[in-house]
């Protein structure tokens, strides 16, 4: 188990590799400088001491040497004060630069995932993944960055120096400063699953204040608020306990090797001072107060690299679970074949479908559609007509069968062909945050402003439009602000109007819009379907009567097909559901 | 920042204890060298084994006590920064759900949801090395120059201009990229709306091909936000740069003067040693302080951030000026107005209405004529910005908010519904019995799919993405029915319903023994051809009130309406 978990993280670690490989200039350039500024600060402090040993004392110092050991102390400075510079602007680089592909690679993957991932995975917990983790990976790249490799350079320049004073103290301090290193890791890895858990519920979190923000209406308009804020407060609570137990365990590393490298201080005190004590030759007084100061030196590195093992624990942690997203299964896209037109004949074959295998909803279902022909679905609420709808757009599979365009398979369509030639209105307005006409002019975005208004004249959204603050430029919110339902709905035609595909979904299109608009668009509608393939699921019976083909179903199956006055004429399920409609007229 | 030490109420001790401890440890951490110059001088030159060996004991225990210290400042400011972030967060989400419609409708959900998760832990690691760190720094910097004070008040001199030099440098650059930050943040919240709009419109996403689009505009945010971080990152680079060499030049001149003062025999060779030190200390903590500053920025900015929503002003209420009206209205609208604050036009314009106790009222109108407005304006969700609103006799705003929200039950066009259980949506966290709940379930027409499902206890997904339309639709109108509300205010909640489940419905609600007074908003003339007085809306104004047969006679929008529903019916 333990193993396995490392094994994970030594993967996460070689993910993040190679997404340094397109900055390896970088990378390379950034060491080169960190080696070089390692050697001038270690050698200032080196020049500092020899112009010191120049001023003996009273009548007896070097003036002319001094100076000249100044100047070259002034140069090694500045050399190392730019490279520095350098460095952390080309860490900086990196890491935001990596964070950056990481995000576009999240988002890239997010625009494949299958429609029942996303169904399934709630938005707060992809925004959280996205947002929060990446960011929390991006800091502990740039700690890790700025100071670990300067931390090993440190240590590699101070051994150099020690050795060449003496060997056996040296070895004194080799031998046991790796002792800070076993405590790091060893308080690391119990630390990290606390950092998992603080990633985990912090998603919780998220998730539940994306619902309670997006839900704010409904929360007061029931007041809900004490309910919602004993739910916060329950995960809040949870996240602080989890929070405080990663942070505090995490930061016993720094105290704890701090400890350790000042043991190692006493011993080689202890050690130096004995030797020295009895065999003056061997070590000097000078070289044993050179030597302490290195050894310091030489140890405050190996605190920096633990505190920065902390950092990269919780970046890791988090990298990982940007990785699962990314890595999430994603739709497998069929040949993409030559840019076809339809015409639009549509056959459903045998269709079986349904969204969990333990209820059959859609079973062995059969539609013939021929090129022009408009189709209307209804059926009480719950028969499947949408899921038939999802079937055609191929947000979903079927699970047998086949559905057939143009003769063709659509599984063997690519997504985006069959996508193309399909305008869909859906009853769940979307609009995306940018201004009116940005929206209008979604699937089309190379429209003219005088297209874009004829559209939205069509859909007869340009009277409230121009009533707008700033007309077609206002801005609207990510959730159409404060839009009605209906004005939305009246947008979300226009966007159709515009691109006019070769075939059209109209799902419960026009459920939120009075019906003195909806009679004006269905004249737009009908003239916008002339010649097109058309399905139309609608409750509202007005809207479908002309309509070539009704199919009325329920619980997933077709149970009376034909038009209209057939269907009335049948006097079965249809004519319940009509006269259910105009019930209040008869009275 | 300033609003936010409040929050520190709670957590004073451990808030000074975490710096104290550190700055203890640092004490013993300074002690250490004394020990090194004993066991040289009295050790070492005079061959006694036994100081050496009590010294390095005394460093042992040094370490020791350094360690108990050390682990006590971090339990402490670790527990300070969690707490107080903690309760933040809370307070936040507390500020949130204040908020009026209108007030959310200008912030708008992304910027809420970083604050609450990205800002406030910035915040949390910013409080937490700010304990830690930022104490120790200026304690260690001017003990520092305090000893060099000791040893020659000239050469000290040189400390006395390095340090302000130094502070203008470290708070020059956290004051600049301060508000660099606050616009990377601000780009953060478009990276996420971004994400978040993206994700939850993938149908339509799909639907238009727009997969590629999505991607360039996204990757245009996202480089926005690159862009400005590593220009932030490029101005927080100078500092260690900057500070090192202001230090290093100090110490050349340090070592220039202080030469002249060796060469005089002004001071010892000794003693220069000792100043070199000093300097170098004040250095060693200036680097850690750099690493810092990063951090620090970036808290001081999600601060600020933070602040300004919980500064935020909520809507005021307005006092009444009328007091009664007629005591058997259940609401009436006296020359009632109100636009939103973001376009200038009124929004309902001179509305007046009575209603009377158990009466049914039904709102029709064109898309954007007004409806959803006007009746948002009951419960108080909006405030009348003219006119008066009287509830039962008495103005709306005597009363408090929990009144109206239970006197007044609202069922919203959109049906939202929330992650848990069947019976967790209906009952809101009060108690209800189940009897109350399949009695509400079965008025909704919702009885017969939640027994289908798994009964009460049906799981619900976020935002109720396992139930069709419809469905939702009755099972937020069954929850509104388990309030049983004086007043219940249908807002076209049954838009998704087909015909028949929808008369169903509107039989059993008006046949509810508590009788409550009913609104229905909607589109289709047969949901409201019964009620007691129709309203008919046209751009935000009433044009026709009366009866299904009076309006017919007098309206010409409602007959346009009816019309448009019932073509044969009226031509005939």
């Amino acid at each position: 188990m333990k193993n396995k978990k490392n094994t994970q993280s030594i993967k996460t670690f070689f993910k993040i590799l190679g997404y340094l490989k397109i900055y390896r200039i970088h990378f390379i350039l950034s060491l080169i400088f960190t080696a070089i500024t390692v050697a001038l600060t270690l050698y200032v402090p080196i020049l500092v001491g020899n112009a010191i040993d120049l001023a003996l004392g009273k009548g007896a110092v070097d003036i002319d040497g001094i100076a000249a050991i100044l100047v070259k102390i002034g140069v090694a400075v500045v050399i190392t004060a730019i490279l520095q510079w350098i460095i952390n602007v080309l860490n900086n680089r990196m890491t935001y630069g990596i964070v950056k592909n990481i995000r576009h690679e999240a988002f890239v993957k997010i625009q494949s995932f299958p429609i029942s991932y996303v169904d399934k995975n709630r938005t707060g917990d992809i925004v959280s993944r996205v947002i929060t983790d990446v960011d929390q990976f991006a800091d502990g790249l740039l700690l890790g960055f700025t100071q670990f490799f300067n931390g090993i350079m440190t240590i590699v320049g101070t051994l150099i120096f020690m050795l060449m004073i003496n060997v056996p103290i040296t070895l004194i301090v080799v031998f046991l400063t790796p002792l800070s290193f076993f405590v790091a890791s060893f308080i690391a890895k119990k630390t990290y699953s606390m950092f998992k858990l603080q990633s985990e519920i912090r998603s919780e979190q998220t998730t539940l204040v994306d619902e309670m923000i997006s839900g704010h209406k409904l929360v007061l308009a029931f007041n809900y608020e004490d309910n919602a804020k004993e739910s916060f407060d329950e995960v809040n609570g949870r996240l602080g306990k989890a929070s405080l137990k990663a942070i505090f365990f995490s930061s016993l590393v720094n105290p704890s090797t701090r400890f350790v490298n000042s043991t190692v201080y006493a011993l080689v005190a202890l050690a130096g001072a004995l030797l020295c004590i009895n065999n003056p030759d061997f070590i000097s007084i000078g070289m044993l107060s050179s030597f302490l100061a290195y050894s310091t030196q030489y140890t405050k590195p190996f605190n920096e690299i633990s505190g920065v093992v902390t950092e990269l624990q919780n970046s890791i942690a988090c990298a990982e679970r940007v990785f699962t997203l990314i890595e999430a299964p994603t739709l497998t896209e069929a040949q993409e074949f030559e840019d076809k037109k339809f015409k639009g004949d549509i056959e459903f074959k045998n269709v079986c479908f349904s969204y969990s295998p333990d209820k059959k909803l859609i079973d062995n279902f059969n539609l013939k559609v021929s090129t022009g022909q408009r189709v209307a679905i209804v059926g009480p609420t719950g028969c499947g007509k949408t899921t038939l709808i999802n079937l055609l757009m191929r947000f979903y599979d079927v699970d047998s069968g086949e559905i057939l365009l143009d003769g063709k398979n659509i599984n063997d369509i690519s997504r985006h062909t069959l996508r193309n030639s399909f305008g869909m209105v859906l009853q769940d307005t979307w609009l995306c945050a940018g201004t009116i006409r940005e929206n209008i002019a979604f699937g089309n975005p190379d429209a003219t402003d005088e297209e874009v208004k004829a559209a939205a004249k069509a859909a007869h959204a340009h009277s409230f439009i121009r009533r707008l603050p700033n007309g077609y430029d206002t801005v609207i919110g990510e959730d159409g602000g404060a839009l009605s339902q209906g004005q939305k709905q009246l947008l979300c035609i226009a966007r159709v109007i515009l691109c006019l595909p070769e075939m059209l979904i109209l799902d419960e299109a026009t459920s939120s819009i009075d019906t003195r608009t909806e009679i004006r668009i269905q004249k737009a509608f009908a003239t916008m379907m002339q010649g097109r393939t058309s399905f139309i699921v609608a409750h509202r019976l007005s809207t479908i009567i002309e309509a070539d083909k009704i199919l009325v179903m329920k619980d997933g199956n077709v149970i009376e097909q034909g038009t209209h006055k057939e269907l009335l004429a049948k006097g079965g399920f249809y004519t319940e559901l009509y006269n259910s409609q105009f019930a209040k007229l008869d009275n | 920042m300033k609003p936010l030490l409040k929050f520190f109420k709670g957590y004073r001790v451990e808030s000074v204890l975490a710096p104290l401890f550190k700055c203890l440890e640092a004490i013993f951490e300074l002690l250490v060298p004394l020990c090194v110059t004993r066991i040289i001088d009295v050790g070492i030159k005079h061959n006694d084994t036994k100081t050496v060996f009590t010294m390095c004991g005394v460093m042992m225990a040094l370490a020791v006590i350094g360690l108990v210290c050390a682990i006590s400042a971090q339990y402490f400011s670790a527990r300070a920064a969690v707490g107080v972030s903690t309760k933040i967060r809370s307070a936040l989400f507390s500020k949130i759900q204040s908020f009026s419609y209108s007030d959310t409708d200008k912030l708008g959900t992304s910027t809420l949801i970083t604050r609450m998760t990205g800002d406030v832990n910035a915040v949390q690691t910013g409080i937490n090395m700010f304990l830690r760190l930022f104490m120790r720094s200026p304690f260690i910097v001017f003990g520092a120059m305090i000893m060099a004070f000791t040893i020659d008040v000239p050469l000290a001199l040189i400390f006395a201009v390095t340090i302000p030099l130094l502070a203008i440098i470290v708070f020059g650059i956290m004051l600049t990229s301060i508000p660099i930050f606050k616009r990377s943040q601000a780009r953060l919240d478009k990276v996420l709306g971004k994400v978040r709009g993206n994700y939850n419109g993938t149908r339509v996403v799909r639907a238009f091909n727009k997969e590629a689009d999505e991607i360039e505009d996204f990757d245009k945010k996202n480089e926005h936000l690159t862009k400005i971080q590593v220009f932030a990152g490029r101005i927080s680079a100078l500092m260690n740069p900057l500070t090192y060499v202001i230090i290093n030049f100090a110490v050349i001149i340090l070592i220039k003067l202080g030469a002249l003062n060796v060469q005089t025999g002004n001071i010892t060779q000794g003693e220069l040693v000792a100043l070199y030190n000093y300097m170098s200390q004040i250095l060693v903590e200036l680097i850690k302080l750099a690493s810092l500053i990063i951090t620090l920025n970036k808290a001081q900015a999600s601060a600020h951030r933070v602040s300004s929503i919980l500064n935020m002003e909520t809507e005021e209420i307005k006092h009444a000026q009328t007091e009664k009206a007629d005591d058997d209205s259940s609401v009436k609208f006296d020359g009632v107005c109100f636009g939103y604050s973001t376009s200038g036009d009124h929004a309902i314009n001179n509305v007046s209405f009575t209603a009377k106790r158990g009466q049914t009222v039904g709102i029709i109108g064109g898309t954007g004529s007004g409806k959803s407005t006007l009746i948002n304006l009951i419960p108080r969700f909006y405030q009348a910005t003219e006119g008066d609103v009287f509830i039962n006799g008495k103005h709306a705003s005597l009363y408090s908010k929990e009144e109206l929200c239970d006197m007044v039950a609202i069922v919203p066009q959109k049906a939202q519904l929330f992650k848990g259980t069947v019976r967790s949506n209906l009952t809101l966290g009060n108690d209800v019995s189940d009897d109350e709940l399949w009695e509400a379930l079965s008025a909704a027409q919702a009885k017969e799919f939640v027994l289908e499902k798994e009964g009460l206890d049906t799981e619900v997904a976020q935002n109720g993405s396992n139930f069709s339309g419809g469905q939702k639709q009755r099972l937020t109108i069954a929850r509104a029915l388990v309030k049983k509300p004086q007043i219940l205010i249908l807002d076209d909640a049954a838009s998704a319903l087909d015909y028949a489940t929808e008369a169903r419905l509107r039989a059993a609600v008006c046949s509810l023994d508590y009788s409550p007074t009913l609104f229905i908003v909607s589109q289709r003339t047969s949901s409201i051809l019964h009620a007691d007085l129709i309203l008919v809306l046209d751009d935000g104004e009433v044009v026709g009130s009366g009866t299904h047969e009076q309006l017919l006679d007098s309206c010409e929008v409602y007959r346009d309406i009816y019309r448009s529903q019932f073509p044969e019916e009226v031509t005939m």
